[in-house]
């Protein structure tokens, strides 16, 4: 409508195609476009990128005041040497371990088998999914509650068909598998949706010219489906392994990191000595030799991609 | 010919019995899925003193866990709080983001290339190993324990960027070029032009930021400890356990956390896993 009205006010252009004009080759209208989310960028996320690079070098201080005393490499080395250090890298590693693989397998299957079911796919899509959008806090008293001794559901239903329960929560053991369930349970929507998406762009024809040759479901799945979707899979992985390595919540909610410090994940470490001990120069040495952890998988991913990508 | 047909026959055959069989097993662990969550509200709408039986049967269905959580603890200003801050998040991500897209899609500029690599590296920096800095900067800054220590470091994010270019490169351009050749400036453009048709973009990107600034319990955790202002995450972190064996209590509270966005997802279903699907396949 206005530009209606602009038409009539002013029927031939008078300003020259936008690529030429003057303003726009000096860039300044670009950079007032961009200034908004740049100056919140610079401030909020590569300052405090490039800030704590920097103190890491340093003995800052929670509590005081500047970076204090110059450390060069010793809160690298620091750590490097810490066994807490390794061992909260390790139950990292170890709940990447038990989730990556059933949250892959799972989703994919579960995406498979509602792609073959022609009605209700809403009601897949809610009972699976539903989960992934509730807070962590949420899903954390649910689930401390199903794990409760004696009376929580898990233990009493698995009793009522004869199986002893282990402590969940409470066992050295068993607390990492535990919460890796919890964490199968609350995420595995996000990859089924993946899933289901990559497979709608399988074309149906393969499928029926696979049929018109004898092919059974099953061997449609091997020789279709699983190849077709191998992309999918790489980027379900990655994003998952990186998820998973940046896990937090589940330890600090619903075990605090214990029993005896057995599900203290490597993000709570950082928490612990940062705002805990006060030792943020310490804590940020260990953030970036994290960040560096995540930037090395997410490079093996961009290696895989590219190799897929030569194949196609 | 006369084979073939019959190979196809029995083919589909067993290709519909073994629909039938998966359709049967998604629905079991579809049912399975639900199960916790269908014990949490069945446990809330027990008395307390009920809870313990571990039996799905109520003898006496109560509301009482949902009042008396309304009415002892600070979930209606938690509720308010997470309001809050995820509508700044959203509002200023997508404001922000679509302009600097815009930028970055439509205008030609010296260093458009740097720019769009030095904010493709953002998308590579976890938000996580960024919190003892950014705790530092807003202590400095005096602003623990506001909206703003929550809100400010979600608004930039390198990703929703890139959603809002992709779109944008994907718009045909002979709209903007009619309005441009009417004399208008890039901002109407922007608004009156690309936003309107941007619609999808802007959804998708709203809602994931709402979505995961409601949810997001690390950084609110670290800034904010008046519990006044707290978010429905920090807020039920910090009560948990607090009820002790009051356990329709606890699921009462963990069902008022979880109805907002339940009802942000029955709402806009569409749009996330669109959202999802889209981007992630595309990223």
């Amino acid at each position: 409508m206005s530009t209606g009205t602009a038409t009539r006010a002013r029927p031939v252009p008078p300003v020259p195609a936008p690529p030429s004009s003057r303003g726009a080759r000096s860039g300044l209208p670009a950079f007032g476009f961009l200034a908004p989310f740049l100056i919140l960028y610079l401030a909020f996320i590569i300052g405090p990128a490039l800030y704590g690079l920097v103190m890491s070098f340093f003995n800052t201080s929670l509590v005081k005041p500047g970076l204090s005393g110059f450390a060069g490499l010793d809160n690298y080395a620091e750590a490097l040497r810490s066994p807490d250090f390794w061992s909260s890298l390790w139950h990292t590693v170890w709940f990447t371990i038990l989730t990556t693989p059933p949250l892959i397998l799972l989703a994919f299957l579960f995406a498979l088998l509602a792609d073959r079911v022609a009605r209700g796919r809403w009601f897949f899509r809610l009972a699976f999914f539903a989960p992934f959008i509730l807070p962590s806090a949420v899903v954390a008293l649910i689930w401390i509650f199903i794990y409760t001794p004696v009376i929580g559901l898990a233990e009493v239903t698995l009793g009522k068909i004869g199986i002893t329960a282990p402590v969940w929560l409470g066992s050295e053991t068993w607390a990492m598998p535990s919460l890796a369930i919890t964490t199968i349970w609350w995420t595995l929507g996000f990859n089924f949706i993946l899933y289901l998406a990559g497979l709608q762009e399988v074309p149906r024809e393969l499928y029926e010219a696979a049929a018109m040759d004898g092919a059974g479901p099953w061997q449609q799945v091997r020789r279709i489906t699983i190849p077709m979707l191998a992309r999918t899979t790489t980027l379900v992985a990655v994003l998952q392994v990186i998820a998973s390595l940046k896990v937090f919540d589940q330890m600090y909610l619903m075990t605090q990191g214990g029993p005896n410090f057995a599900t203290r994940s490597i993000l709570q470490y950082v928490y612990d000595e940062g705002f805990t001990n006060f030792r943020v120069g310490y804590a940020a040495a260990v953030s970036t030799l994290f960040f560096l952890i995540v930037l090395a998988v997410s490079a093996v991913w961009f290696t895989l991609v590219r190799r897929q990508e030569r194949e196609v | 010919m006369a084979t073939g047909a019959v190979t196809v026959e029995r083919v589909q055959k067993r290709v519909r019995l073994f629909n039938r069989i998966c359709a049967g097993v998604l629905i079991a662990f579809a049912l399975l899925w639900l199960v916790p969550l269908a014990w949490a509200v069945d446990t809330a709408l027990k008395p307390n003193a009920e809870t313990t039986n571990t039996t799905w049967a109520i003898q006496d269905p109560t509301l009482g866990a949902f009042s008396r959580q309304l009415q002892e603890t600070a979930i209606l200003n938690w509720f308010g709080s997470s309001l809050i801050i995820a509508t700044m998040s959203a509002a200023g991500t997508v404001l922000v983001a679509s302009l600097a897209a815009f930028a970055l899609s439509r205008m030609r500029f010296r260093g458009r290339t740097v720019v769009f690599w030095f904010v493709l590296a953002g998308i590579m920096i976890p938000g996580q190993v960024l919190i003892v800095p950014q705790f530092r900067e807003f202590d400095a800054l005096g602003l623990l324990n506001t909206y703003w220590a929550v809100s400010l470091p979600q608004i930039p994010t390198a990703i929703a960027v890139f959603i809002f270019k992709q779109f944008f490169d994907g718009l045909p351009r002979d709209l903007e070029e009619a309005a441009r050749i009417d004399g208008a400036g890039y901002f109407r453009v922007y608004r009156r032009v690309i936003m309107p048709l941007a619609r999808p973009a802007v959804a998708a990107v709203a809602i994931f930021t709402f979505v995961g600034s409601w949810n997001d319990l690390l950084w609110p955790l670290l800034v904010l400890s008046n519990p006044d202002i707290m978010t429905i995450p920090v807020g039920l972190a910090t009560v948990q356990g607090a009820f002790g064996i009051r356990y329709a209590d606890t699921m009462a509270s963990a069902i008022l956390g979880a109805i907002p966005l339940v009802a942000v997802f029955l709402l806009f279903q569409r749009n996330i896993v669109e959202g999802i699907a889209g981007t992630g396949l595309k990223g």
